[in-house]
């Protein structure tokens, strides 16, 4: 792996309430991602509407995808989570070895 | 029961160790202290609460006949349908929230809170008043229906505004299935498993465990109040914002609930201890199950709302004043 070499995936991440842990994991399935890493996260957002201080807070998930899947994700979230939870998302192009384990 | 020995209990709450602990934690949000627990001491207290008193219920269990539980059991869950209805109605009078926020509320109101429920039981025993094994099963069985019903009724109050107004955001329907992780909750689990363990081992299997699960018992529920007493702390900057029909809500309506609950456990047959415990189940407010189920099924109610009633109002309520007035209450009618 080359330091310069050219960005061969995307690197989607999610910071969302804990709460909506199982249902966003089975809507990035849905979409086709393939595997993802969830950390428990601890911020401050412009919504700041919290469900329950007592149900572990934020999380923080990244999935390695390809870029059509990247866009159906980002869809679905505009359709179903932008509007009611706090969510912040965003995608980033990345290089990755072994690319094909995220397509 | 005289007014002497009712203020008598309301004094022998108010400087119980609990009860004292949860207003330090009070005071330390005030102050600006970070008395918060980690996350996963919060979790492992919670689960030695439930077992510690699922394997005591389940050992009382032992002596009690399943024909008694019968009537108690089907008054507390007609008590559960019942309670997140008034809720809803009440605060139609009271208030001029959304259909959505009630529901949210009425899910809040209809499920139980551990914490009073653990708080009282060690307020009767501290006061040497009996109540009978299963009441542990009598807060299994409050503590889902309550929040399936507010969010129904809350559905029912989208859909029609939905229908005068064709709003997309009441197009969406209940994710059951995320919902049935929130459900089928840890709590009801360990309770049983403790109920189980209990009737299983016995009292010779319950001496056993008892150093651990028996005498340091309210020693981590003080602890654990501490944590309870920052919780609600966080939320009373909240409670100015709530309105004062919400406020009289949250104070009024666990008087008429455990009212409910103490009559309903006084005709099934119970104690007065007994009574006074599905009364304290019926008062409570939900601030785990139902805030994770609600923020699921009902994104568009609001937080600040339910928080605030349940945890910032009800809960210290409930603890301080409400747990010996449906003591009283209970021992006066029985």
């Amino acid at each position: 792996m080359h330091a310069s070499a050219e960005p061969n995936a995307t690197l989607v991440t999610i910071v969302t309430e804990a709460v909506l842990e199982s249902r966003l994991t089975r809507d990035l399935t849905a979409c086709g991602a393939r595997g993802w890493t969830i950390t428990d996260a601890r911020g401050h957002g412009p919504r700041n509407r919290r469900a329950s201080e007592l149900e572990g807070g934020n999380i923080r998930l990244e999935t390695l995808v390809t870029d059509a899947v990247a866009t159906s994700i980002m869809d679905v979230l505009s359709r179903e989570y932008f509007p009611s939870y706090a969510v912040a998302a965003w995608t980033s192009a990345v290089t990755v070895t072994r690319v094909e384990r995220y397509s | 029961m005289d007014l002497t020995s009712t203020l008598g209990l309301a004094l022998e709450n108010l400087t119980s160790p609990p009860v004292l602990a949860f207003a330090i934690g009070i005071i330390a949000v005030l102050l600006k202290a970070d008395l918060r627990l980690p996350d996963a001491a919060y979790q492992a207290i919670s689960m030695y609460l439930l077992l510690a008193i699922g394997l005591k219920g389940g050992v009382a269990l032992r002596e009690s006949s399943p024909a008694d539980i019968v009537a108690p059991a089907l008054i507390a869950v007609l008590l559960g349908v019942l309670i997140p209805i008034a809720a809803f109605g009440l605060l139609r009078l009271l208030t001029r929230l959304s259909a959505v926020d009630r529901g949210a509320l009425a899910a809040h109101y209809g499920s139980t809170s551990l914490v009073t429920f653990t708080a009282a039981l060690v307020f009767l025993e501290a006061a040497g008043i009996a109540f009978e094994g299963y009441v542990a099963t009598l807060l299994t069985l409050l503590e889902i229906p309550g929040i399936i019903v507010g969010l129904l009724l809350a559905r029912r109050g989208q859909q029609v505004r939905a229908r005068s107004s064709q709003s997309p955001a009441s197009q969406r329907r209940i994710d059951w299935e995320s919902l049935r992780e929130v459900l089928t909750a840890k709590s009801v689990l360990l309770l049983v498993g403790g109920l189980l363990i209990g009737v299983i081992t016995g009292p010779a299997g319950y001496a056993r465990t008892e150093p651990f699960f028996g005498a340091l018992f309210t020693g981590v529920l003080t602890l654990f109040l501490l944590e309870m007493g920052a919780l609600a702390g966080r939320r009373l900057p909240d409670v100015r914002t709530a309105g004062p029909g919400l406020l009289a809500f949250a104070v009024v309506f666990p008087v008429i609930a455990g009212c409910a609950g103490v009559l309903g456990g006084a005709l099934g047959g119970m104690s007065p201890g007994g009574a006074a415990v599905l009364g304290v189940l019926c008062a409570s407010a939900s601030y785990i199950a139902a805030p994770a189920a609600v923020r699921l099924a009902l994104p568009d109610a609001n937080p600040g709302y339910y928080l605030t009633a349940s945890l910032g109002i009800t809960f210290p309520f409930n603890l301080i004043i409400g747990i010996p007035l449906y003591v009283a209450i209970a021992q006066a009618i029985a």
